[in-house]
């Protein structure tokens, strides 16, 4: 109940953000503008709509993840709320997962509304909605799941470093991530044993976003595999609990000077 | 019963970047707090009455030495739903109204809606800040901070009070409502350990005292018991004495001050007063007053800490100071 408590009080002070209002806003002037792209690609319409879509969901989420997330624990420390909080019957990894459900929540409400977006767009390009266009939400449930990651990653190192070092050190693993099979690629290619043994290694270590990534087939509406989705929602589960642990056993044992 | 047991209290800080040095911020602390008492934690800045706030809070883990609240150590999270902590210049969450902060405090600890907004009402009226309760935090002033801190303290009706300079950023009037809340406290069985640098408050507040100086303890006990409440001068106040034995009465004074026609001296014993006394009514003067000089805490405490500084010089002091603070 007190995570919830903590969660609920994040979500509040997420949504009393104004970057919030204005990455949101950006978003859906993105999506709104696909439209405008989509008149002038011939037979391309839906598929516009779609991928850039998806692409305002995914960019504009991280970016709340990023910005918002570097802040959870950091500002708590640096304006000291977290004194008085803390003296209260609370466990430290109540916070830390109360801080990131709150957050979390704030990335489902956004993702929501953009999603509504998606659909209003499509909805007004082809006068009418399709079962296809569920596939849309496939989509939307990995980016979710890379936004969950990508906020488990900032909430990690705002525990323990500046918001400008945590944004910092999120956007180069949001970065790498991205390039990660490149990085298996390049390994398989190489004639050194070390530097291949390296990029198997950082291969397993560094997190993978293109297991969260399905918006080309999405916006072709081709069939995705529910063995591929399950598959990657259980990556991404296991790699946000490996992250939150890490997280935990930082702010266990900081001192709060 | 012991509510606050401190045992060999030790807390090791590493300071500097590249080359850290060790400094010792508490050093071997150990102090008995009894149930029901208001017990006054003294200390000029960096004395390590905040890092030892901060242990006993868990913000903060000791190097070495422990510590019970309610004789359950301190690392016993249910303890905490018994006690209430203010910190030292309190900021809290600034996007939260008043009412907001506290019912969300209510809440951290268990309170059902209808006892949250019960409590919340009742404590905001309490503090004085019942009109400010729809008003962002951020609007508020450092005294209604102060007060709106010392409410979310009391939310959970705590049996032992816990307040890191709960008078510093109040005006008189706050000071005042401070104290008759610490002294309600007291009434309602609660034990309240309150650091500050107020001294007359602490004087006419506190049953004990414990004086800090650079992490150690240097003196613990009644005020009755440290204060000397023998006379320690007398202090005469006269006007309108004519200037050769005005002079003269300066002279004989331990502290003179003169303000206009009026003079204060600071005598040392009977013998000098009956003698100031015969040069007043030779130098033509008025008598205004004669009132003896106790030793008052600040005196002492001025003394405890020269003491204590003598005993142990250099160290580093104004360095630990600062960090431990």
């Amino acid at each position: 109940m007190k995570i919830g408590h903590i969660a609920s009080n994040t979500f509040k002070e997420s949504v009393r953000e104004k970057v919030l209002y204005n990455l949101l806003l950006f978003a859906l002037l993105m999506i709104a503008s696909s439209l405008v792209l989509s008149e002038i690609s011939i037979g391309q319409e839906r598929k516009i709509i779609i991928d850039l879509g998806l692409s305002a969901v995914s960019l504009f989420g991280t970016m709340i993840a990023i910005f918002i997330g570097i802040g959870l624990v950091y500002k708590e420390i640096d304006k000291r709320t977290i004194y008085s909080l803390l003296a209260k019957p609370i466990h430290r990894w109540e916070f830390i997962l109360g801080k990131y459900l709150g957050l979390l929540f704030t990335l489902l409400v956004n993702v929501a509304v953009m999603t509504a977006a998606i659909y209003a767009a499509l909805f007004y390009l082809e006068r009418g909605l399709q079962w296809s266009h569920g596939l849309i939400l496939w989509a939307v449930l990995l980016i979710f799941f890379e936004l969950a990651l990508t906020t488990s990653l900032a909430l990690m190192f705002s525990s323990f470093s500046t918001p400008l070092l945590s944004a910092a050190f999120t956007f180069f693993l949001w970065i790498i991530g991205h390039f990660n099979a490149d990085l298996k690629h390049f390994g398989n290619l190489t004639e050194s044993s070390f530097v291949s043994g390296l990029c198997d290694v950082l291969y397993y270590l560094l997190p993978n976003y293109g297991n969260f990534n399905i918006i080309q087939p999405v916006a072709h509406l081709e069939p995705v595999t529910a063995s591929f989705v399950g598959t990657s929602v259980a990556y991404g589960l296991l790699y946000v609990a490996l992250v939150l642990g890490c997280s935990l056993i930082i702010f266990q044992h900081r001192n709060f000077k | 019963m012991k509510v606050i047991e401190l045992r060999d209290l030790t807390k090791d800080f590493q300071i500097g970047f590249f080359r850290k040095k060790p400094f010792r911020a508490l050093d071997h602390l150990c102090l008995e707090v009894e149930e029901g008492e208001i017990f006054g934690f003294l200390g000029p800045n960096g004395a390590g009455k905040t890092t030892t706030l901060k242990i006993l809070m868990r913000l903060l883990y000791p190097t070495s030495g422990s510590a019970w609240i309610l004789e359950r150590p301190i690392s016993d999270v249910s303890v905490h739903a018994r006690i209430g902590y203010l910190p030292e210049s309190p900021y809290f969450y600034d996007y939260l109204t008043g009412e907001e902060f506290l019912s969300y405090c209510g809440r951290i600890f268990g309170f059902g809606p209808r006892e949250v907004r019960r409590r919340t009402a009742d404590l905001l009226d309490a503090v004085g800040i019942g009109d400010a309760r729809l008003l962002p935090l951020r609007k508020y002033s450092k005294g209604m901070l102060q007060r709106i801190g010392v409410a979310q303290a009391l939310i959970n009706d705590p049996r032992v009070l816990f307040l890191d300079e709960p008078m510093s950023g109040l005006d008189p009037l706050g000071r005042r409502e401070v104290r008759e809340i610490i002294l309600q406290q007291r009434q309602r069985g609660v034990t309240v350990f309150f650091s500050s640098h107020i001294l007359p408050d602490v004087e006419s507040l506190c049953d004990r005292v414990a004086i800090l100086n650079r992490g150690r303890l240097v003196d613990c006990g009644k005020l009755t018991d440290i204060l000397r409440m023998e006379i320690t001068s007398l202090e005469l106040v006269a006007t309108n004495v004519a200037p050769p034995q005005s002079t003269q009465l300066e002279r004989l004074a331990l502290q003179a001050n003169r303000l206009g026609e009026r003079l204060h001296l600071r005598m040392a014993d009977d013998g000098v007063v009956e003698q100031s006394l015969r040069l007043i009514r030779e130098g033509k003067g008025k008598l205004i007053s004669i009132n003896p000089v106790r030793e008052s805490l600040e005196d002492y405490f001025l003394k405890a800490m020269d003491q204590s500084d003598a005993r142990d010089p250099g160290q580093g002091g104004t360095e630990k100071r600062e960090a431990g603070s």
